[in-house]
């Protein structure tokens, strides 16, 4: 393909008061550094005239406000940073988390079926799941929601026919090559591997939300006992309704 | 902030009927959080309701969907509702739209159901009083933010409603929406498009067919989204990588049936769009029954930017 009209970086019309800048075609780990460097200088450059600001996987969701920006305005300011950006010097934002996990039947109902469609023992889905550090892509779905990547392709697994209509708050799941856990008890279609204990998202603690695009994960195993020590609800799946 | 303001209990839920929600303008600097923006689904009869009856921009009022809301009023009260014609009725006497008015203590407020519109606002002089949720009482249901409680709850028989006590004796500014102004939602609306970067990758067929066909609006339309029923669009991308999606966003499933996403979608998807509604298309798809029949037509920013400014300036949203 031709770098002309399709060459990337690229500003797309995302209504009155919004741009999308898509970045790049792809999934991957080294997108985020790009991403998250360009967001951190669009609120320094947008001041108090931007109203939202979205990363995802390949992309910045810029929302301004139109009575003080035209949209003319807001994308002049936009390119002007495209030709300076650099990529964060340490592969993203530098916020390293540890959640602790406690991966069992009881919490965790997927466990045997990812065992089952992945040919491994469940020792191993679990030593899989926990031996790699992720990268937070994108946060949606629900409030403090991050979608996390890439697993191991071992673990590749698709997601549950039929989602169940609620998974307990701190569900550790996962699906194609993503994880998540789940902050809030909503419907999901994941598979769940186990619960950490961690509070994922907190409306009355500053920023909200434990974890940002960009930012590292690591699911470590805890025991039970340990689990419930840091205040983990072991209550099984079917129980917890 | 100023100093804490006073408030009071004012207004008792007799009836709560389907879905009545308390609305300011919206949660936002949020959303890169996962967390959606909520505010009136239609921020043109939200904004007048406040201005008639007193308030500045951004106060909290109730978004009444449907009807079969039934307040008492526990004190007397300056009151205006605008939006859908919901046959409001006080103690049982027709209730005129678009204008102040004194709802008296112990009288009864009564929403019907739908004769022109969907959905009213209606707003008390002082505003309705409730604890900001990150930084929003916008009660968005699904995500459990806001509302009264604070937990997303819409408005349950016996809930007490607390205002706060206004400045002043009584509401100053205009009293009465002028004629042009007023919005009755009886034509067939026809929706201002903002074309987006996937309106190439469909086929020219469903490209005529977007702003050429009547789309009725599907009985799966809410807070979240509208969907369109229509001809099957047609596009060369089936899905993208998940990202941010503005309001007004019309995008389209491989079922080809468009969704108009409206103030509590989810904040990050991968259907690609035709683009995006102008604000004040959205407000007025809002408006919109299950059946109703919409156009859309392509239009570009610089007129959508001027009438929506214009629309803004009456009201003054401060910077």
């Amino acid at each position: 393909m031709s770098r002309s009209a399709n060459a990337l970086p690229r500003l797309e019309s995302a209504g009155l008061d919004g741009w999308m800048i898509r970045l790049f075609e792809e999934i991957d780990e080294a997108n985020l550094p790009w991403i998250t460097a360009l967001a951190r200088q669009c609120e320094s450059a947008f001041a108090d005239t931007l109203v939202d600001l979205v990363p995802s996987y390949t992309t910045l969701l810029v929302v301004f406000d139109p009575v003080r920006l035209s949209p003319t305005e807001a994308r002049q300011k936009i390119v002007a940073l495209l030709m300076e950006l650099a990529p964060d010097e340490d592969m993203g934002t530098g916020q390293v988390h540890e959640l602790p996990t406690f991966y069992d039947p009881g919490v965790g109902p997927d466990l045997d079926r990812v065992a089952r469609y992945t040919g491994m023992a469940v020792a191993d889905v679990i030593n899989c799941h926990s031996s790699k550090t992720y990268r937070v892509f994108a946060l949606g779905f629900a409030p403090g929601f991050a979608f996390m990547g890439l697993t191991d392709p071992r673990l590749e697994c698709p997601r549950l026919d039929t989602p169940r209509k609620k998974v307990p708050v701190g569900s550790v799941a996962i699906a194609a090559r993503q994880t998540a856990a789940y902050p809030t008890a909503t419907p999901g279609g994941w598979n769940l591997l186990g619960r950490t204990s961690a509070r994922l998202f907190d409306r009355e603690r500053e920023g909200f939300s434990l974890l940002r695009v960009g930012d590292e994960v690591r699911f470590v195993s805890v025991s039970r006992e340990e689990f419930e020590r840091q205040g983990g609800d072991t209550t099984p799946m079917e129980a917890a309704g | 902030m100023t100093a804490q303001r006073r408030t009071e209990t004012a207004v008792r839920v007799h009836r709560a009927g389907p879905l009545a929600l308390l609305q300011d303008r919206g949660r936002f600097g949020v959303r890169h959080l996962g967390v959606t923006q909520g505010g009136p689904a239609d921020l043109y009869s939200w904004a007048w309701a406040n201005y008639l009856a007193g308030n500045p921009w951004g106060t909290a009022s109730l978004e009444i969907t449907f009807g079969g809301l039934q307040l008492v009023a526990e004190r007397d009260l300056d009151i205006a509702i605008a939006g859908a014609d919901l046959g409001a009725t006080l103690d049982g006497q027709p209730l005129p739209l678009w204008q102040r008015v004194i709802w008296k203590e112990g009288q009864k407020l009564a929403f019907a159901s739908p004769v022109s519109g969907l959905r009213a606002y209606l707003s008390v002089r002082g505003g309705f009083a409730a604890e900001p949720v990150m930084g929003s009482v916008a009660c968005v249901s699904r995500e459990q933010l806001g509302g009264f409680d604070g937990w997303g709850s819409k408005l349950a028989e016996g809930d007490q409603l607390a205002v706060y006590i206004p400045d002043g004796e009584s509401a100053e500014g205009m009293s009465e929406a002028p004629d042009h102004a007023r919005k009755y939602f009886r034509e067939a609306p026809v929706l201002e498009l903002l074309p987006g970067a996937q309106i190439g990758e469909f086929t020219g067929r469903s490209l005529y067919d977007a702003f050429n066909t009547w789309w009725s609006v599907d009985d799966r339309a809410d807070r979240m989204g509208v969907r369109l029923l229509g001809p099957k669009l047609h596009c060369r991308i089936g899905s993208l990588i998940s990202e941010g999606i503005n309001l007004g966003g019309v995008q389209v499933p491989p079922d080809g049936q468009p969704i108009a996403l409206l103030n509590d979608r989810q904040t990050i998807g991968g259907y690609p769009r035709l683009g995006a509604l102008s604000p004040l298309s959205a407000s007025r798809l809002a408006q919109c029954l299950p059946g109703q029949e919409i156009r859309l037509v392509a239009r570009s920013s610089g007129p959508v930017l001027r009438d929506y400014r214009d629309f803004l300036e009456l009201f003054g949203p401060a910077g």
